[in-house]
């Protein structure tokens, strides 16, 4: 039996599920001290079911209190940024894109170094330890323990970067240090930002996953623990305090792996409607599919692998106005259970639309009784019409594909979408990101630029798909269950030799799980 | 003369996206740059050509190479200066400013970082007034200004100078050369004196951009229709509106070329448009026939944000419009469409300007 929880900025939510079945879920507030609401969460889901707790078998937690900490400028440590790639990089010192406040928070100690690597594996400078253990000292100095190493085109070459480290931990015995290669993939600020920002959560990660852990032992569950990450998959709790910066937005792709599982599809498309906007997600392979372009955290511009979403103004508290007819994006938002006229408000919304259309029995039906059936009839097309068109942008062709409705505002999808071949409204839909926690697996990830003068195609490809089983294996899955999920090749213009950036991902089930 | 402050830069490389037409590299970097080079040097002043004296020397700066390098391997910021200076040194005269050779993409605000160092100011012009593949497309060309002595330099201090007999030479040189500098160079070139730049350039370029990101930011802010604010503002015209279909991609000679087929929507039910590209949007094809083909601008927008999309970031369901805008007037000359017509880029057919294929739009 596993146990998922969804640890949100206002709920935790906590499921107990034994296969493909919920024993049992809960909802409670979540508490400034996060384990406490955890605890209360695992108490009520245990109770609710009877169980033994020998018979859990692992516990999955989502937490977004990393996001939170960085977009709140809360526990973050002081940390030094040693970048390799001298003499280029030089205009852009580490830092540079960040918001002022959070980089006084930091303490901007950002040193650059000779090393880094051309696109063709080439070195740019020879690597110079001395001038490391110099700086290192520095940072020394200043009192620092949290460092960040970066260096150029590490995704093709990490030598300097893990050089670097060992000099800087003679230098500073028991150093905090990340490695911009183990996190992040080519784009040098992106990834270095993200190196930066995980140094600086993990003092906040050991004590938070402790705190998990004294949760767990409160209630003497001794089942291993898990955090989720951004893609989807899960890290042991030792990893997740060495790499908390990886749990960043794990809450839409619980969701929406949560949906998968609900539903039992691998393949399609999730229509997530809440109170005033409908997020529209795509599942390949049982994953969101990923957005391409760069994402910003606390207003650092980062390259992490986010679910591709779409977002439109519509929810069960969009405002309608008969006359032209316009459906959103205004909405009130959650005050719907005191403004919708069903609630005894004096505010016209699409749940009071639904309600008049006769295919909900929500609140005072007799408020809208009196509603223009035309205009019903004509604000129900338009939602639907509004959803088909953002259903239809986020497909990859245009084979009908089946389309899964979540959220509490699934009562607006009332007849059939647009090249839908089938809609499913699964249960559970409320916990959906507890349960995307509970199921997760165990992934490891290649992205590269591979010569394909050098190599031919498949040789790129099966190198790159060793590369991310490989590190799937050293995330925790078991060997046997490793399949690759998503291969993505890119050609690359004005790069000689046929460059072509492979993107690889590999999961597989926890090893014991 | 005016300042070229950090707002003004955000609304440039904003405009910049969209005279790129697709291609001309991710303004980010280069954006970044030169607001650091602001901060840390003060605001570039911007002139007019006709504020310049006639023998006043002109030398455009710009980046060549890989966009996937740029974001990578950042430059140092002295092979700029190198790059420029060794024009200078070269030709043995001072030089009075800088430009953009490219205002679309990455390469109109690339200049702001150099002028911002030196000290110098930039001209508000450029020899595109859009993005185009080669570094032998700019207007220049057409007035037989060489684009020799031509400088590139790489963060190392390295710097290789050219005499070539024809810009296009220069071009196969400076691709080679990049490639042993890591994919991504910085350059200097086409110097000109103001006088020739009066004939030769287009004039008003930055300016045009810093205008058309004002009106996308300004539209987006009162929620106003992005598509139809930025069509006026650019003179152009609306030619289709509809929802990507399929994309077909191809690598040739380094070169990232394709089609996206677009099925028309609303009034347009029933048409369909090719759009075929090369790093830029080049040509379109309505139901087969050629509509409007480079060097005229195709701009692909999304209907809703009037964001510009980018040729890789086309894809299947995007719901888009397409505007197209007339060029700058000296590519229709002979000499110009031999540069960047559409033989050129291998379409079999003859360049019509498209305000003769369609009517003024209001």
């Amino acid at each position: 039996m596993r146990i998922g929880i969804d640890v949100g900025g206002t709920n935790t939510d906590a499921v107990l599920m034994d296969g493909a079945a919920v024993l049992s879920a809960t909802k409670t507030p979540t508490t400034a001290n996060v384990s406490e609401g955890i605890a209360t969460a695992l108490r009520r889901v245990i109770a609710d079911s009877g169980i033994d707790t020998a018979a859990i078998d692992g516990v999955m937690i989502g937490t977004t209190h990393f996001t939170n900490a960085v977009v709140e400028r809360k526990h973050l440590t002081p940390t030094a940024c040693i970048r390799l790639g001298l003499p280029a990089t030089v205009c852009l010192p580490p830092m540079v894109d960040w918001p002022d406040d959070l980089r006084e928070i930091v303490g901007g100690n950002a040193h650059l170094a000779h090393g880094g690597h051309e696109f063709d594996g080439r070195e740019i400078s020879a690597y110079q330890p001395e001038e490391v253990r110099a700086i290192a000292g520095k940072i020394r100095d200043a009192g620092l323990t949290a460092v960040a190493i970066s260096s150029v085109f590490s995704p093709v070459n990490a030598t300097f970067e893990e050089q670097s480290a060992e000099i800087v931990r003679e230098v500073i015995p028991g150093a905090n240090i990340t490695l911009s290669s183990e996190i992040g993939r080519i784009g040098l600020l992106e990834r270095e930002n993200a190196a930066i920002m995980n140094s600086c959560l993990r003092q906040l990660a050991a004590r938070t996953v402790d705190g998990f852990k004294a949760a767990l032992d409160e209630l003497a569950i001794d089942a291993p623990f898990y955090i989720s990450q951004n893609d989807g998959t899960l890290m042991n709790a030792d990893f997740a305090k060495e790499y908390p910066v990886l749990t960043f937005a794990s809450g839409p792709t619980n969701s929406m792996r949560g949906a998968a599982f609900l539903s039992g599809l691998k393949d399609a498309i999730v229509v997530d409607v809440g109170g005033t906007t409908t997020d529209i997600g795509v599942l390949q392979h049982g994953f969101p599919r990923v957005a391409a372009l760069a994402v910003d955290i606390g207003g650092v511009r980062t390259n992490f692998r986010m679910p591709d979403t779409y977002s439109i103004g519509l929810g069960g508290g969009s405002i309608i106005s008969p006359h032209p007819l316009k459906v959103g994006p205004q909405s009130v938002g959650y005050e719907l259970t005191e403004k919708a006229l069903v609630f005894g408000g004096d505010i016209l919304t699409a749940t009071d639309v639904i309600v008049a259309g006769g295919s909900e029995d929500i609140g005072d039906k007799s408020a809208v009784a009196d509603l223009n059936a035309e205009m019903v009839a004509a604000a129900q097309a338009r939602i639907m019409e509004m959803i088909a068109i953002a259903v239809d942008r986020m497909k990859t062709s245009a084979t009908p594909v089946p389309v899964i409705v979540v959220g509490g505002g699934s009562i607006l999808v009332t007849g059939a979408i647009e090249g839908a071949s089938e809609i499913i409204k699964p249960q559970h839909f409320p916990v959906a990101n507890a349960i995307g926690a509970a199921i997760a697996q165990v992934g490891g990830e290649c992205d590269r630029i591979f010569s394909l003068a050098e190599l031919s195609r498949e040789q790129a490809l099966e190198q790159a798909k060793a590369e991310a089983s490989e590190r799937a294996f050293n995330a925790g899955a078991a060997a046997a269950s490793i399949e690759i999920v998503d291969v993505e090749e890119v050609p690359l213009a004005y790069l000689p030799g046929n460059a072509t950036r492979i993107m690889v991902k590999a999961v597989g089930d926890l090893l014991g799980g | 003369m005016r300042i070229i402050d950090e707002a003004v830069l955000e609304d440039l490389a904003l405009g910049a996206a969209v005279l790129g037409t697709g291609g001309g590299g991710d303004p980010y970097i280069g954006k970044l740059m030169a607001r650091q080079a602001i901060r840390d040097y003060g605001p570039v002043e911007l002139y007019t050509l006709d504020e310049l004296d006639d023998d006043d020397l002109v030398v455009p700066t710009a980046m060549m190479g890989a966009p996937t390098v740029m974001v990578e391997k950042m430059p140092n910021g002295d092979d700029i200066v190198n790059a420029f200076q060794s024009v200078g040194k070269y030709i043995g005269k001072p030089i009075k400013a800088t430009m953009s050779i490219e205002a679309g993409g990455l390469n109109s605000v690339v200049p702001i970082y150099c002028a911002a160092r030196l000290g110098v100011p930039m001209v508000d012009c450029d020899g595109m007034g859009r993005a185009f593949p080669e570094l032998q497309m700019v207007t220049h060309t057409i007035h037989g200004i060489s684009s020799t002595p031509f400088a590139m330099s790489d963060e190392r201090g390295n710097t290789v100078l050219m005499e070539t007999i024809s810009n296009l030479w220069t071009e196969t040189f400076a691709r080679s050369v990049t490639v042993n500098m890591g994919a991504m160079a910085m350059i200097a070139l086409y110097a000109a004196t103001a006088a020739q730049l009066r004939e030769a350039a287009i004039p008003g370029t930055i300016t045009l951009a810093e205008e058309i990101g004002k009106t996308v930011r300004r539209a987006r802010l009162e929620e106003a229709e992005p598509v139809e604010t930025i069509r006026r503002s650019v003179g152009g015209f609306r030619i289709f509106k509809g929802k990507i279909g399929d994309v077909q991609r191809r690598t040739e000679a380094g070169f990232a070329k394709g089609d996206a087929f677009i099925d028309g929507i609303d009034e347009y039910a029933g048409q369909r448009l090719q759009l075929s590209f090369q790093n830029e949007h080049l040509a379109a094809r309505i139901d087969g026939e050629f509509r409007v083909t480079v060097p005229d601008l195709l701009a692909v927008l999304d209907v809703d944000t009037g964001e510009p999309i980018t040729t890789e970031g086309l894809r299947y369901g995007f719901r888009v419009a397409i505007i197209a805008i007339p060029c700058a007037e000296k590519w229709r000359s002979p000499k110009g469409l031999e540069l960047v017509g559409p033989a050129y880029f291998g379409y079999d057919t003859d360049y019509v300007p498209v305000e003769e294929t369609y009517k003024p739009q209001a």
